[in-house]
């Protein structure tokens, strides 16, 4: 049970290890992004987004649950902010969708927080902690597709470590983060894990 | 044929050798003192002497259910568990309501040769609970029928039941009430109680078998005839057959092993799951209070006997739903063991306790001459050697029974027979059929 | 192998995650397009012994909007009516490659004896007079919607318990997601021994109906009253139906649920049935939803999310 709560986790699929909860580093695990940083890189993207779309009012934020959901409400924020105007943002859980569903025990769900009209002409922002085979962000353009049709669809992630398998590229990307397959990337969010960091672990030197 | 029986322990008591010849116990003696030049002899060091089990509630099937149990296998499995006269149930197809068929049934059981079949007439013709059966016709046959029972279905018509009471008079029989309120069980499955509650199982409540052992009772004081009251299963049933017996009123009573040993709860919760229907079986397991009170009226004698109830039924007819599953449980192999963990190892029964309510009660009340013992010089050589030290796991693959339905399947149980004489000669030795 | 046998398997987490799920795919139900790919190339068998059209028409919903293969064996008419045993019938599902048996049996105890006999899943659709275990876990659903956490909720529980496989179901999750639940019945229409049930048990509805924050009416059929269990309909719709005078003695908010089929007039009045307090279409609506869920956490992943061992 707790596993099943547990494995419902937000963005990639880590390489089969307890993910530790908190905030907190455990055995070998360096912060390769601090707070400072993050806060700087979602700053930049919220301007890349804002400049690309010509303005908010089009725009749709839609994270991936759990910790890309909060990044998108980072970055709804911010553009707030600078437009002085609210951007309409949600959540999208994509496990229905996942390619992997048999290769582990059933999960819980995640949230889906879609606006009243929909994505139907939309500028559709998924936003995600991290990006590596690519796998999610293909599960989550399946899941818009059963929603509706937005007029375009990007891509927002904090983290792009590599090892795509699919044809996918993010086009706002926090930080380019060159990983073996035998790392692991942990994003921690100050919401839910107490502080804000990006942490690297295992592999060779 | 002479066999030396070397150290055994009759009734539990210190060893002696026992010296069987033509047919009869000719001399019991202290170890070494018998001599017995050419006797075949039998190591019983150890083992425990007791007269040959009497079973007076055997399912043999045969005719009718030859798929189930023959004549052949279920007195193989009789003389296996010790048994050396079993009281085969009328139930068959056709019904043993007549001479033709009791005569047929007890030929077969003296042609197997593994035990003495004694047939039990049905009540009524057919069982269909509407007229007498030719009572007096089968008494008289060379079957010499003393037991008469509708067991299966309640003789529930008070008047025929006052009737067969009576009539059974005239030649020393006894009607062996099959105790079941027919209106109060329809489509009853298991004990009511807590148990089929939970399950949504429809109950079957102690009343319906205590009513009609108090109108039983209250009958045969009536009319003053013996009454004998099979597979007696609640705590409530014992207390009216001791109030019966403290008026001095002929009652007999029997209680099966998985009686004494298994409740309702079994329905629950076994290694094999819930509502598997090898639990299932008429009269049903009752609760743990229940079985306290049977083994406590065996221990001092309100029931008189253990009687299996033997039913072997075929692996299609359990391997189902419950509801749809046929209601018996196999017993005759396993029926020792099972008394030996509920009420010897309990400290309820001494060995000599066991051999009265196996084998010296039942004979009496079947009228069975030549079993019961006791064992002494002089009697029809009907023995069994019992080894109470070993445990065995119960695995019904190696049963003479042609059905697998054995409740204690996997389970560890006390004793194992080694041995059984039937007048003299074995028809078990070191634990196998000869 | 995991199953859903009977609701007394679920943990609180189970039922908690089982619920919140549904919540989840709640929303699938507005879509346009109502499919999610979830459990494409996975074969859900309808076995149902007792014709229950809703029931079936449901749990085929609930597959195929997962995009399940959805196989119906409907026993009537079938080799099973022709003597074939459940085991038989089971065996044939095996080799069928049935990733999960959602069963409906006339018989107590039917779906634990086939989950001794199959590899999938198997779900119990309703077995005799013992569990509907799906339809505990939609009425939660509904009463979780309407009135938010079911910790303290008062739930009443009213008529044939004795028969009643929702009854059952109902007592075990209520009771595990913290309900407090009473059930009401004529004591002919109750369990003989229920001192272990994790319940109140009363005869008087009057007593009972100011105290409920639910009141779940239960289907009685007429052919109990040909049994004995009450003297007549009549009787039986004065002592525990629930008319609108009794409805108007219901707290406010309290909530009026029934599993369907209903006979109006006897254990519910129309009025009561159609009023503004009477959850019995959400229920229907809701069915699918849990069904998706539970068939979801059964056959998504390697192994299932729920469900008690057999």
């Amino acid at each position: 049970m707790n596993a099943a709560r547990n494995q419902a986790r937000d963005g990639e699929p880590r390489t089969g290890e307890a993910v530790p909860a908190g905030g907190r580093p455990v055995d070998g695990e360096r912060a390769v992004l601090e707070a400072p940083d993050i806060n700087r890189a979602l700053t930049r993207i919220a301007h890349e987004i804002l400049e690309r779309a010509k303005g908010p009012d089009d725009l749709l934020l839609l994270g991936i649950p759990t910790r890309g959901a909060l990044l998108a409400r980072r970055l709804a924020d911010r553009i707030e902010q600078v437009e002085g105007r609210p951007v309409a943002c949600g959540s999208l859980d994509v496990t229905m969708y996942r390619d992997d569903l048999r290769l582990r025990p059933a999960r819980a769900l995640g949230r889906t927080d879609l606006p009243e009209d929909g994505v139907d002409g939309r500028i559709v922002v998924l936003v995600d902690d991290v990006l590596y085979s690519g796998r999610t962000v293909r599960a989550a353009l399946d899941a818009l597709n059963d929603l509706g049709r937005p007029t375009a669809v990007r891509l927002a992630v904090l983290v792009d470590r590599g090892h795509r398998e699919l044809p996918i590229r993010a086009d706002h990307v926090g930080k380019n983060l060159p990983t073996s397959r035998s790392e692991t990337v942990r994003v921690c969010l100050a919401e839910i894990d107490q502080r804000d960091a990006v942490l690297l672990r295992g592999g060779q030197r | 044929m002479t066999y030396l029986l070397r150290g055994a322990r009759v009734l539990g008591g210190d060893p002696r050798d026992i010296l069987l010849k033509d047919g009869y116990v000719a001399e019991i003696g202290a170890p070494g003192t018998v001599d017995a030049p050419g006797a075949g002899h039998v190591d019983a060091g150890g083992l425990i002497a007791l007269p040959g089990l009497v079973d007076l509630h055997t399912h043999l099937r045969e005719p009718g259910r030859e798929d189930a149990e023959t004549v052949e296998s279920g007195t193989a499995a009789a003389a296996l568990g010790g048994y050396t006269a079993v009281h085969a149930m009328a139930n068959t197809s056709p019904v043993a309501d007549t001479a033709g068929v009791v005569e047929q049934v007890y030929r077969l059981g003296q042609e197997a040769g593994h035990c003495d079949v004694r047939p039990v007439g049905a009540v009524t013709a057919g069982l269909a609970g509407r007229q007498l059966a030719e009572l007096g016709a089968m008494a008289d046959s060379a079957a010499r029928v003393r037991v008469f029972s509708d067991d299966g279905v309640c003789v529930s018509d008070a008047v025929l039941m006052r009737r067969a009471l009576e009539y059974v008079k005239a030649f020393d029989g006894v009607v062996a009430q099959h105790a079941q309120e027919p209106r109060l069980t329809e489509g009853a499955q298991m004990n009511e109680g807590a148990v089929s509650g939970r399950l949504g199982l429809t109950g079957w409540p102690a009343v319906a078998e205590e009513a009609i052992i108090a109108r039983d009772c209250l009958l045969a004081a009536h009319v003053g005839s013996r009454l004998h009251i099979c597979h007696v299963s609640t705590a409530g049933s014992v207390e009216i057959i001791r109030w019966a017996k403290s008026k001095g009123w002929d009652v007999t009573a029997e209680v099966t092993p998985h009686h004494l040993l298994l409740t309702d709860s079994c329905a629950e919760s076994s290694p094999t799951g819930s509502y598997n229907p090898i639990y299932k079986v008429n009269p049903p397991l009752r609760t743990a209070a229940d079985v306290q009170a049977l083994r406590e009226a065996l221990a001092d004698g309100t029931i008189d006997c253990v009687a299996t109830d033997h039913a072997p039924h075929p692996v299609e007819d359990k391997e189902t739903e419950w509801p749809a599953a046929a209601m018996g449980m196999i017993g005759l192999e396993t029926a020792l063991s099972v008394v030996q963990e509920a009420m010897v190892e309990t400290g309820l029964l001494d060995w000599a306790g066991v051999a009265d309510r196996m084998s010296a009660r039942p004979a009496r009340i079947g009228r069975l001459d030549g079993h019961g013992g006791p064992l002494a010089a002089g009697t029809p050589a009907n023995l069994t050697l019992f080894d109470p030290s070993v445990r065995r796991t119960v695995e019904p693959g190696g049963f003479a029974s042609k059905s697998r339905n054995t409740p204690y399947q996997g389970m560890t149980l006390p004793g194992r027979v080694v041995a059984t004489f039937l007048r003299g000669r074995p028809t078990v030795l070191e634990g196998k059929l000869t | 192998m995991r199953h859903l046998l009977s609701t007394a398997d679920l943990s609180r987490d189970d039922a908690l995650l089982i619920l919140d799920t549904a919540e989840q795919l709640s929303q699938v139900s507005g879509r346009s397009i109502k499919k999610l790919p979830t459990l494409r190339g996975r074969t859900v068998v309808n076995l149902f012994f007792e014709d229950s059209t809703r029931t079936r028409i449901s749990f085929e919903a609930a597959a195929k909007r997962l995009s399940a293969d959805v196989i119906n064996f409907s026993a009537k008419g079938s080799s099973v009516s022709k003597g074939e045993s459940l085991k038989d019938t089971a065996l044939t599902l095996q080799a069928m490659g049935a990733d999960a048996v959602v069963v409906r049996h006339g018989a107590s105890g039917a779906p634990h004896r086939l989950a001794n006999w199959v590899d999938g899943s198997v779900v119990n659709a309703g077995d005799g007079t013992h569990e509907h275990p799906t339809q505990a876990l939609l009425d939660a659903f509904t009463m979780r919607r309407r009135l938010g956490d079911l910790e303290g909720r008062r739930v009443s529980i009213v008529g044939d318990v004795l028969h009643s496989r929702v009854a059952r179901s109902n007592v075990h999750l209520l009771t595990t997601l913290g309900a407090e639940v009473t059930l009401v019945a004529p004591p002919t229409l109750l369990p003989v021994a229920m001192g272990e049930w994790p319940c109140e048990v009363s005869y008087d509805f009057d007593a009972v109906l100011p105290k409920s924050d639910v009141v779940m009416m239960l289907r009685v059929q007429h052919e109990r009253m040909n049994a004995s269990y009450f003297p007549s309909a009549r009787e039986y719709s004065r002592r525990y139906g629930l008319d609108p005078e009794r409805l108007g003695r219901m707290p406010d908010g309290a909530i009026v649920m029934h599993p369907g089929p209903m006979n109006r007039g006897m254990e519910i009045a129309a009025e009561v049935a159609d009023s503004g307090r009477s959850t019995i279409v959400e229920q229907v609506t809701n069915g699918v939803t849990v069904r998706m869920a539970v068939l979801y956490l059964l056959l998504s992943g390697s192994e299932p999310a729920i469900g008690g061992n057999q």
